[in-house]
């Protein structure tokens, strides 16, 4: 386990200095082309970059799950999602339990943010609780904290961040290009002529803008997919079970939902890809995750154990990629104690089997608040259940007595009875 | 070489020894330490069990009066089970406890009513966690263990931990009767 932190910081520190050499270069090629000083252009770049990572460093966590708009809940929100999560945040021997986070979206998805493992965060998305089973939610957390664990979470936002300024100064450079025109082309004039090397500035200049950002995109997603594979295979160690994990994947990749609140920057953070198209099959450049096809048939190809080991070789064979996915004296030291995991098969039945059961009394009325529990509370659990009820396609009538009708969606009748008042109301 | 210079690298080198002594040392002592919080670990989540089995056992006998033996079995079980010490003896009665639990989950599918109680459905997942956590900390003890009895027996880390008292810790091994028994098979 150790040796993969060491590994990957190594690798991530690798990328970061490429990331900050591009970020300097274009800074100052940018300066000596509109300032005619390359000490302003790093300069400027230097600053956007230092108040970008002191944002991202204070507040990082908080703006990422505001953004997807993730709620914070507590165990009594949703008792088995916080189980899960305890029970991994024990496999991987966590130093603290992360907190757990539930958007209201119907498309399946799940993230892991944080800059420290002592200070980290999961959440999924309501459609995610409602289309797994536990194995396999199990499975997907077990994946996100395997990004934490394993120190990505930290560098991917570290590396977004420098993507971010880079975007942003060649965006500022093309904008005065096109209105200001630079002052290096008035000063080389009244020079009477630069030569050559003002030509070949200009032209790197020009390349720089268009190449650099694509050049930190690129970095940017080949590290996020190398992270997968790795997160993946954390997973498989942490619950001794790839199968949970890979039948979730498949549940999810074909899942035709597409997320709501996501956009360029998030979107390598999520386990699978909010925004790739349907059936891709191939690792391209510019995919931020590895196709689900090969995370699903690794996973599946690991036969008979869930170590490092076993996962680096099913790695290789489904892949046809010769290099090793991890680092050698990982692979060396003994393979992990392969345990039998399923101690109790039968679990809770599912959210759905609720459902069915509710289906025919009708209709459900939300308890009354508990007598001697803060009302914000109660408030956020309701919230949450409704948001739940919700994404699976029922409708809310409110009733006059004040309880809060929730109809199933293949619920037949014109008029449902409210089971507390006793009062009719029609659906439309 | 002058007498000065022999001496010099004979205090380096003497440095970089009990430099190096001290870091194998303080490796032993962390792992060492890693065992002892896996344990605790595993301790808390035990103790959650036993805490949650008279619940359980109020929830059922509500429904299933009738099923006495398999409740009693689970009680005597349990009562077994907070008296053990020891990886090895805890081992034993917690397997044990597991195989009486399941029995009474299997049991319980034949009352309707009992499967569709509130509090039953949460009793069970609550178990059904605990049961999780006990073997993911297993897990994560036996694996600590391993590392830390691997430190204490190859060279060069055996000799200090054989000078400083470091001694093999136990492995952590629940016995279910039915993962134990050999499966029979004839023709």
């Amino acid at each position: 386990m150790w040796e993969i932190i060491q590994s990957n910081k190594r690798k991530s520190l690798l990328l970061v200095f490429l990331m900050a050499a591009l970020l300097m270069l274009i800074g100052s090629t940018f300066g000596e082309y509109f300032a005619g000083s390359y000490l302003t252009g790093l300069f400027i770049a230097f600053i956007i970059w230092i108040i970008l990572s002191l944002v991202a460093y204070f507040q990082g966590k908080n703006i990422f799950l505001s953004i997807s708009g993730a709620k914070k809940i507590s165990k009594d929100d949703h008792p088995r999602l916080f189980n899960i999560v305890e029970e991994m945040k024990i496999a991987s021997a966590l130093p603290a339990m992360p907190d757990v986070y539930i958007i209201d979206d119907p498309a399946p998805n799940a993230f892991a943010v944080g800059r420290t493992p002592e200070d980290a965060a999961v959440a999924v998305t309501t459609g995610l609780l409602n289309v797994l089973n536990r194995d396999e939610l199990q499975g997907v957390v077990a994946h996100e904290i395997g990004h934490i664990v394993n120190r990505d979470t930290m560098f991917m936002s570290m590396l977004a961040i420098m993507l971010g300024t880079i975007v942003m100064l060649a965006e500022i450079a093309r904008r005065s290009l096109f209105f200001g025109g630079g002052r290096r082309r008035s000063r080389s004039s009244s020079r009477g002529g630069g030569g050559q090397a003002q030509i070949v500035i200009l032209v790197v200049g020009l390349l720089l803008m268009i190449l650099a950002p694509l050049l930190a995109r690129l970095i940017y997603l080949a590290a996020s997919r190398k992270r997968e594979y790795l997160a993946d295979a954390s997973a498989a160690v942490f619950t001794r079970y790839p199968e949970g994990l890979a039948s979730a994947l498949e549940k999810i990749s074909v899942s035709p939902v597409k997320m709501r609140k996501v956009n360029q920057a998030t979107a390598p953070m999520f386990i699978i890809n909010p925004m790739q198209k349907l059936h891709e099959s191939k690792d391209s450049l510019f995919s931020t995750h590895p196709a689900s096809k090969n995370r699903i048939g690794i996973l599946r190809a690991m036969a008979g154990g869930s170590s490092y080991l076993n996962y680096n070789q099913a790695y290789q064979s489904v892949t046809t990629d010769k290099h090793s996915l991890i680092p050698k004296s990982v692979l060396k030291s003994p393979p992990a104690m392969d345990e039998k995991k399923k101690t109790a098969e039968k679990s809770q039945p599912d959210m759905t089997q609720m459902i069915t059961r509710t289906v025919m009394t009708g209709a459900i009325i939300s308890d009354s608040a508990k007598p001697n529990e803060p009302e914000n509370h109660v408030e956020r659990v309701r919230e949450t259940n409704d948001a739940l009820w919700k994404s699976q396609g029922y409708r809310f009538i409110d009733c006059n007595c004040g309880a809060k009708l929730k109809v199933p969606p293949d619920y037949k009748r014109q008029n449902v009875v409210c089971l507390r008042c006793h009062e009719s109301h029609s659906i439309k | 070489m002058t007498a000065l210079t022999v001496l010099l690298l004979m205090l380096i080198i003497a440095a970089i020894l009990v430099f190096w002594v001290f870091s194998l040392y303080n490796g032993l002592v962390r792992l060492r330490n890693a065992v002892k919080n896996a344990w605790s670990q595993i301790d808390v989540q035990l103790k959650r069990r036993h805490d949650l089995i008279p619940n359980l056992v109020e929830t059922v006998k509500g429904f299933a009066s009738h099923e006495k033996d398999t409740l009693e079995r689970v009680i005597s079980a349990r009562n077994f089970a907070m008296k053990a010490s020891g990886p090895a003896e805890a081992g034993k009665a917690e397997g044990a406890l597991s195989g009486a639990l399941k029995s009474l989950f299997a049991v319980s599918e034949a009352y309707p009513d009992l499967k569709a109680n509130q509090n039953f459905l949460a009793l069970q997942e609550e178990l059904t966690s605990t049961e999780n956590k006990i073997a993911f900390s297993r897990q994560a003890y036996n694996d600590s263990v391993m590392r830390y009895n691997n430190k204490t027996e190859v060279v060069p880390s055996n000799i200090i931990a054989g000078m400083f008292g470091f001694k093999a810790a136990e492995f952590f091994e629940i016995e279910l009767p039915e993962e134990r028994a050999v499966p029979k098979v004839s023709f």
